[in-house]
């Protein structure tokens, strides 16, 4: 009894003064406190392919060019000048004098090791469409380097100043990926100076981060990002003062908190793209999708313009090919369009022979609320889709091992802006490839490999033709992303889904 | 009393053995373990090899009998996700289940017996409506929605409580009475019923007759008597509240045991699915042997049934 009354008593006390709370920190300490519903598996860069990873890249590590999200130019970065020596190679003047956050210098071993490294398969790395162009990287001398690419890869600097990041070698050859998970080291604008696997990250301003960077040097001190599943939690919080920052918002709820004095919603389109995948290769564990008349019925089974009103966000755009638009090499042109008809829909299944419809297992990851409202487009119409959401791990794997044959798929392109980082995932016979048609491997190898862009534009023209003809995917919209943060921080959101917190300031 | 612990524990030891069997064979069931462990992209022959160095091309049986051997020890192996020890992993996860189990069973006593309690004494009074009404909304309110309620209220709009997180043990109000909420219906139902029963009985009119004072034949006589069966009920709450705070961990960010079975779920993390599900149903089993025992403590005739 004693315990209950002494647990009551400090309720009551705690009740009756506030101030009981953990002090907020925020824009008192020049720190931010950020959210994400989902964590890394990896905080190494190159074994792990979600969002929130990409964006803790960019902050611990750094390329060797650098994009101006604004312009689109290549900007110098850990390399000072680089030129084509020839169609396959590449070569880097390296700078000086920059020093990573364990206080190793930079030199071409870090290069040569890390592009080694995480380029050959047996190594595993999970992100292995962003460098497996890679051939080799060779040391000219201590300051120059130069990579080769296994056949000729124009999109090759666009890789590398995005998800390629450079590690120091001695320390990466010492702890490997998983000590470069538990503790990152890197030469970027902030380090990581405490981790606790899936559950939180603490990053601190590298007051050495050097000055040449064509990135700002950061004004915010201390970074905190929390795992937090819910995200009404984040949202309450974000209310509360105990975050400052939260992203993912969804579009119905980003209204509602436009409306919160203290607060600002803000959003854009992202280079993140939204599709339905259909499993038709052999073994697909749905075997309906290999009637053509199917697929097709699914793509005028949706109203994707509704669901931009609705579910999605206006400032995204309906899709008709499996790109996002502002990439080098996507268009629409020539491909087929599938209008929003669910009688003719009606009409495909039933000649395919399904008058009743089908049920059929549909896997998601996020959107859920998209998720939902497709499932309802596709009940319309007599196919019963029963929701599998899970992790999106999980659910890669469930597609690669042939366990799931309907997803409902995004993907970012890591931020990439050529179409060489999204279509070919998907149709270049890679682990990801759910369909496997020859014709769209080789004119997508076409567009990868050749130097001359036009030659590369029709190319992959053609591969996005095919790919509508045969109705291969439900291409749906570009993704929006709404944020939503504390009034008194300045924060400016990118096409590339990247926040940039190295330019973020308090007012 | 020993013959019947001697029973009991023999029956508890059973069901342990029974549960852990039913759990190695839903996941080796569910999912090919050698490819899970090869990972992403592994070639047949890859699988091939882990499927021998890790003996699962051996039978079933003896895979669980060693697998038994090895958690009788503590070893559950490594996570797939993690890539880390699995009781490391549980370890460091336990405590954040075990404080907001036993912070939510405290809540739910304190808030349910002694409404339980007034509630018998003025039977169809607006006291025990009142009861009754906290019972069903108690029932039918989803405890996500509750919790969400609470963590505006309490952390919004009045600023009082921390709303996720699990830094101070502030932190575990708000979840605790979330979770608590959910088993406090039928613990006050419980003790209301037993009072009832109790209080009409001759043993407490003899009490009052001889004199005793209001308080002493409620506290000393009636209540003791009607509490045996709400220690019961409240053990096999306390272990639906350890194994079934997923949600409740989920929605308060609480990186507990439930909510890092729902990652492994998701994950196909098998080794650390079947360790924390062996792990919850041995909680279950103690906290209901503990309650038989506790009962057959407070009343001899159990022991003898």
């Amino acid at each position: 009894m004693k315990t209950t009354a002494a647990s009551l008593a400090a309720l009551a006390f705690a009740l009756s003064f506030g101030t009981a709370m953990p002090a907020h920190a925020g824009k008192k300490d020049n720190s931010i406190r950020l959210a994400a519903n989902q964590v890394p598996e990896s905080l190494d860069a190159y074994f792990n392919n979600v969002r929130i990873g990409v964006i803790l890249a960019h902050h611990i590590w750094d390329h060797l060019v650098s994009r101006d999200p604004k312009t689109n130019e290549y900007k110098p970065s850990l390399a000072t000048a680089w030129r084509w020596v020839d169609n396959q190679t590449l070569e880097f003047d390296l700078r000086k004098g920059v020093r990573f956050h364990n206080g190793e210098p930079f030199d071409a071993d870090d290069v040569v090791y890390t592009l080694n490294f995480v380029s050959k398969p047996e190594n595993k790395s999970t992100t292995q469409q962003n460098v497996n162009w890679i051939a080799e990287a060779v040391k000219v001398d201590a300051y120059k380097v130069r990579i080769k690419t296994k056949k000729p890869f124009p999109a090759a600097l666009e890789y590398l100043a995005g998800p390629v990041v450079i590690y120091p070698n001695e320390y990466y050859a010492k702890v490997g990926p998983k000590g470069m998970s538990e503790k990152p080291v890197g030469s970027g604008p902030y380090k990581v100076v405490e981790h606790q696997p899936g559950r939180l990250i603490r990053l601190q301003r590298n007051a050495e981060f050097f000055k040449e960077s064509p990135r700002t040097q950061p004004s915010v001190e201390r970074l905190e990002l929390r795992l937090i599943p819910d995200q009404n939690t984040q949202m309450a919080e974000l209310m509360a003062g105990g975050l400052d920052w939260i992203y993912n918002v969804a579009p119905d709820q980003a209204r509602q908190m436009k409306a919160v004095p203290s607060l600002e919603v803000t959003s854009g389109e992202t280079m993140r793209i939204v599709w339905l995948t259909m499993a038709t290769r052999d073994g697909s564990p749905v075997p309906q999708f290999k009637d053509i008349r199917v697929r097709k019925a699914i793509n005028h089974a949706i109203d994707r313009q509704a669901m931009l009103k609705t579910v999605v966000g206006d400032t995204a755009r309906v899709l008709h090919t499996q790109c996002f638009p502002g990439q080098f090499g996507c268009t629409d042109q020539g491909a087929a369009r599938y209008e929003y008809n669910p009688a003719k829909a009606k009409a495909l299944l039933a000649e395919a022979g399904y008058p009743n419809g089908f049920e059929v297992d549909l896997y998601a990851y996020r959107e859920r609320p998209q998720t939902e409202a497709m499932i309802g487009y596709l009940r319309a119409v007599g196919i019963r889709a029963n929701l599998r959401f899970m992790q999106y791990a999980a659910m890669r794997d469930a597609l690669r091992e042939g366990k799931a044959g309907f997803a409902h798929q995004t993907w970012g392109s890591f931020s990439v802006n050529d179409l060489s980082a999204s279509t070919p995932v998907y149709f270049k016979f890679e682990a990801d490839d759910v369909t496997r048609d020859q014709k769209v491997r080789e004119l997508l190898d076409a567009g990868d490999n050749s130097v001359n862009p036009s030659v590369r534009q029709v190319a992959y023209r053609n591969a996005l033709v095919q790919i509508a003809e045969q109705a291969y995917t439900v291409p749906l919209y570009s993704l929006p992303v709404y944020y939503a943060y504390t009034k008194d921080l300045r924060f400016t959101p990118y096409p590339d889904e990247i926040p940039r917190f190295w330019e973020v300031r308090w007012k | 009393m020993f013959q019947f612990l001697i029973r009991r524990a023999g029956l508890a030891l059973l069901v342990a053995l029974t549960v852990s069997l039913v759990c190695f064979l839903l996941v080796n069931l569910s999912t090919d373990v050698a490819t899970a462990m090869a990972g992403e992209g592994a070639t047949a022959e890859a699988i091939d090899t882990i499927r021998k160095q890790y003996g699962l091309d051996r039978p079933l049986a003896v895979q669980y009998v060693e697998w038994l051997g090895r958690a009788l020890r503590g070893d559950f192996g490594d996570s797939l996700y993690f890539r880390t020890s699995v009781s490391a992993l549980v370890a460091e996860r336990m405590p954040v289940t075990l404080a907001l189990g036993a912070a939510a069973i405290l809540f739910a006593l304190v808030l349910s017996v002694p409404l339980g309690v007034v509630a018998a004494l003025r039977p169809g009074s607006w006291i025990d409506r009142l009861t009754l009404t906290i019972a069903v909304v108690g029932q039918a309110m989803p405890s996500f929605w509750f919790a969400l309620l609470l963590m505006f209220f309490f952390g919004v709009t009045l600023g009082l409580l921390p709303i996720s997180g699990s830094d101070t043990w502030l932190h575990f109000v708000l979840p605790a009475i979330a979770l608590g909420y959910y088993a406090t219906p039928a613990i006050m139902r419980l003790t209301r019923s037993g009072m009832l029963e109790v209080l009409g009985s001759d043993y407490i009119r003899t009490a009052r007759a001889k004199g005793l004072r209001a308080p002493s034949v409620l506290f000393k006589h009636a209540l003791r008597n009607a509490l045996a069966p709400v220690v019961a009920l409240a053990a096999v709450q306390l272990g639906f509240m350890l194994g079934g705070s997923v949600v409740i961990e989920t929605v308060f960010a609480l990186h507990g045991l439930g909510y890092l079975a729902w990652e492994s779920i998701a994950h196909n993390d098998f080794p650390v699915v079947q360790a924390i599900v062996l792990l919850i149903s041995l909680f279950y089993i103690v906290l209901t042997l503990l309650a038989d025992l506790a009962n057959a403590w407070l009343d001899p005739r159990i022991r003898i049934a």
